[in-house]
């Protein structure tokens, strides 16, 4: 039996080819209503994992479970089909009018001539191309024929929606209002979906839910905060982009912290751990605070009291990231910030600059390294 | 699409349509297959006769004009039901294997010597086919062959066969593989002689560049029999409508239509109906 | 040259006066590779698409096959469909020979692997993702191949254009099955080819020139449709 709420239930996943592993998924669960993306890196097998859901890949092994029926035996695989749509990087139009490709998933289903033009019309000022209805699909541009290729799937009213690295083949002017769009009409119809992507700050804007995937696994699946600040393990962390991450030893375990030695200075941690093991600290560049003295203001002008790690530390290195500036800093051990542009005019950060550097012990996030 | 399918489907029921227009498949024990030479179909005898015989009988002919050779191959097989041909040779070697009954005279014509006006080898006027052959080899003039088994190539064999002489491989001697009609138009543009059913050679005469040299001899006489193939031989032949065939071809009737044929187009017969009578007193 | 002048006069006296032995040589012409054409459009198509979907051992080998097989020899294909219909022969029963539903029979086979082989790169031509876009929008085995067959339907137009050209204009098998019986199983090609070999060049040239103008004819309406087809 399957977890009540859970629209998609996946078992024992595998997929094996040329005698690799593809995909090795004990356990993967969907929740109504959620919007769950896999990232990884190229290979991960993020996009077969997809297909597996979808039951296009053949053969897997493993089961699947639709709203707590197995698909196959309980669930037939034409129903389980019909209830999906999948939507992939390139938008795999037919060579008709926009009207008849989205028309074409409710034509399959049998519905009759008069429904289908409701139900098309929806869909179409769903995504904002009602204009384009009548012309072909060969004369679209990128973002318009994603765009049809989102309508043609939305117009069936699909249980679960599956996207396989949807907005990657459309240049930034088009994926803006589109990702924008998409994640409009996801909340307000409350659509279960499920997409891949390589972009982390895609997946971070438009999930519920997150799974990091490496060499057909799932390493770590969960909410964005808790993936992108508690990273279980080095490789998640260097994907979701930790920031710091520092080697260290146990030196003092307290009832709600612990004392870590990392080179030769000491930082305070939450968590606990036996004295003398082996850490590696992540620390996220966000919650790094700078400030030109110790001891007296801040930026916003509040004391520097509630962090418990504070250093003085000498800018090693200032590199403009677009949004925010990323400041690599010397502490006795590295590390580092974002500070936004004003801060950086304010503190008069440049190289060689002397800081003093802040961050709380709950912003440190200890992995034991055995 | 919907369009498209319209259209195949207009496209079906106009070609069903027009099958309904066509002549019926007549039942198969109506079927007789003829077996004859293509110079019985040039000529136009059987465009006349066999719409008579159908008519008549009711049996539907189909005509296969091949060359004699063919056509006694399909006999031999029992692929034919009844054959037309001009080549005796042949056809004594088919009737002593048993392959066919009932070989009957029917008509004959004759075969002439055509060749240039200029005439190198100076056969004008010979009363002997095989002389002139000697002569036409003597002059290394070119000199076409249908070469296909037919009973001209046939006929004009046994009068080589005669003279002795082998022409095959020789340079002057030239093989077509081509019916009568395109051999005499090869023959008129290379101006070389060859061996042509007068027939033929009048019907295609305005347009030839080629004057006859050599008729009348008795060789030179072209015999067709019809013979019906052997049902004891081939039991799925169509021994009725064969015999049916063959006593319509010796018909007097059929004879006097034979006469005629010919008369008011070219002045003379193309056939001389023979029904009846016996080889060895044909022919003056 | 006078000749082919000729032969032009002929054709439109023939076809103008309604000379019936004409009228009904050009129409059987019509009627035994149109058929021809559709049954092997229909077996063409499907086929074609079958090979191009599925994945088989030796499929290699059976695509070599169909390639090989557009360009079979018709004189060929009359040969051994004549073997087959004897009546000593294993359909020597159906009583078909010299008949016109014999070189329909021929034509077929010449037709078929020409469809097969252009519905076949048609097919492989469609992009691989599509098939998976098909079923993902819940589509069964037939909707599938149906939905492939419409979003292939230019080509498989050029298709059908390829294997009726192939058969209206062919006289080795009509003439070794159909026995060229004059207004039973006569055709413009066999009907050319016998008047050719009479001698009658203007009258070969005529139906030579009316053979032109059906094929053309017929193409014509084919490409309309196909160019109506094409997108905006």
């Amino acid at each position: 039996m399957s977890r009540a709420g859970a629209v998609i239930e996946g078992r024992s996943l595998r997929v094996i080819r040329g005698g690799s592993v593809i995909v090795d998924v004990p356990s993967l669960t969907v929740e109504e209503g959620e919007v769950l993306s896999l990232i990884g890196p190229n290979g991960a097998g993020k996009t077969t994992l997809l297909q597996t859901v979808s039951y296009l890949t053949k053969p897997f092994e493993g089961d699947l479970f639709f709203r707590g029926r197995k698909v196959g035996p309980e669930c037939p695989v034409l129903t389980y089909r019909r209830a999906i749509a999948m939507v992939f990087q390139e938008p795999l139009l037919f060579d008709a009018t926009v009207f008849e490709n989205v028309a074409s998933g409710l034509k399959i289903r049998g519905m009759k001539r008069v429904p289908i033009r409701q139900a098309v019309a929806e869909s179409l000022s769903r995504f904002g191309i009602s204009h384009l209805s009548d012309r072909s699909a060969r004369s679209l541009s990128g973002g318009e024929a994603q765009r049809t290729s989102l309508a043609r799937a939305f117009a069936i009213r699909p249980d679960i929606l599956l996207l396989d690295e949807p907005f990657a083949s459309l240049d930034p002017r088009s994926r803006e209002p589109l990702i924008e769009d998409i994640q409009a009409v996801v909340r307000s119809t409350g659509t279960t979906a499920v997409f891949v992507t390589h972009d982390l700050m895609e997946s971070v804007r438009l999930s519920d839910r997150i799974a990091v995937m490496d060499r057909g696994r799932i390493l770590q699946a969960g909410p964005p905060e808790e993936v992108l600040n508690a990273p279980v393990d080095e490789f998640v962390a260097s994907f979701v982009g930790a920031g710091t991450m520092l080697k260290g030893r146990i030196k003092k375990s307290g009832p709600d912290t612990v004392t870590v030695s990392v080179s030769d200075r000491e930082v305070e941690s939450a968590g606990f751990f036996p004295v003398g093991s082996h850490v590696i600290l992540y620390i996220r560049p966000e919650n790094v605070t700078l400030s030109a003295q110790a001891g007296t203001i801040r930026e916003d002008g509040g004391p520097v009291t509630s962090a418990r790690n504070v250093f003085p530390g000498t800018v090693t290195r200032v590199t403009p990231m677009g949004f925010y500036q990323k400041v690599g800093l010397d502490c006795g051990f590295p590390l580092v910030s974002y500070v936004t542009m004003q801060s950086r005019e304010l503190l008069k950060l440049a190289e060689g600059r002397r800081v003093t550097v802040s961050f709380k012990a709950t912003a440190v996030h200890v992995i034991r390294k055995d | 699409m919907k369009r498209l399918l319209c259209g195949l489907f207009i496209a079906c029921a106009l070609l069903f349509a027009t099958a309904a227009g066509a002549q019926q498949t007549p039942a198969w024990q109506k079927n007789i297959i003829l077996a004859t030479t293509t110079s019985t179909q040039d000529s136009g005898l059987l465009d006349v006769l066999i719409p008579l015989f159908e008519k008549k009988t009711g049996y539907f002919v189909k005509t296969i004009a091949v060359g004699s050779g063919q056509a006694m191959v399909m006999g031999q097989k029992g692929e034919a039901d009844v054959l037309l041909v001009h080549s005796p040779d042949a056809e004594e070697t088919f009737m002593a294997a048993g392959c066919g009954v009932n070989r009957r005279l029917v008509m004959h014509n004759d075969f002439v010597v055509v060749g240039p006006a200029a005439d190198r080898a100076r056969i004008r006027g010979m009363t002997s086919s095989t002389a002139a052959f000697r002569r036409i080899a003597g002059a290394q003039a070119l000199f076409m062959s249908r070469g296909d088994n037919s009973g001209t190539h046939a006929k004009e064999r046994t009068i080589w066969k005669i003279t002795g002489i082998a022409p095959e491989g020789q340079k002057w001697y030239r093989q077509t593989g081509l019916g009568m009609g395109q051999t005499l138009n090869v023959a008129s543009e290379k101006q070389a002689y060859t061996l042509a059913d007068r027939g033929t050679y009048l019907a295609l005469k305005k347009r030839l560049d080629l004057a006859i040299l050599v008729e009348g001899d008795r060789d030179l006489l072209n015999i067709y029999h019809v013979i019906e193939v052997n049902p004891a031989m081939w039991p799925k032949v169509n021994a009725g409508g064969a015999k049916a065939f063959a006593d319509f071809m010796v018909s007097p009737e059929t004879q006097a239509v034979i006469k005629a044929l010919g008369v008011d187009k070219f002045g003379s017969p193309l056939f001389f109906p023979d029904a009846g009578k016996r080889v060895e007193d044909l022919g003056e | 040259m006078e000749l082919i002048v000729e032969g032009i006069r002929k054709a439109f006296w023939l076809l103008v006066t309604g000379d019936p032995e004409v009228i009904g040589i050009t129409l059987l012409s019509l009627r035994v590779s149109g058929l021809a054409t559709l049954v092997s459009l229909v077996i063409g198509v499907a086929a074609g698409t079958l090979v191009a979907l599925t994945r088989f051992p030796g499929r290699g080998f059976v695509v070599s096959l169909i390639n090989t097989g557009m360009g079979l020899p018709p004189v060929v294909v009359g040969l051994f469909v004549t073997i087959l219909l004897w009546r000593s022969g294993p359909l020597g029963f159906l009583g078909m020979l010299y008949t016109p539903g014999a070189m329909i029979l021929a034509q077929t086979v010449i037709a078929t692997p020409i469809v097969m082989g252009i519905t076949l790169a048609a097919m492989q031509q469609l992009p691989k993702k599509l098939r998976l876009q098909i079923l993902a929008l819940g589509a069964t085995r037939l909707q599938l191949v149906w939905i492939l067959t419409k979003e292939a339907r230019l080509l498989l137009l050029a298709a059908v254009m390829a294997g009726f050209g192939g058969v209206i204009s062919e006289v080795g098998a009509s003439i070794m099955v159909g026995g060229n019986i004059k207004g039973y199983s006569r055709v413009l090609t066999t009907a050319t080819v016998m008047e050719a070999s009479r001698g009658n060049f203007d009258t070969a040239i005529a139906l030579g020139i009316i053979l032109l103008v059906l094929a053309f004819a017929v193409n014509l309406v084919l490409t309309h449709i196909q160019q109506k087809e094409r997108p905006r």
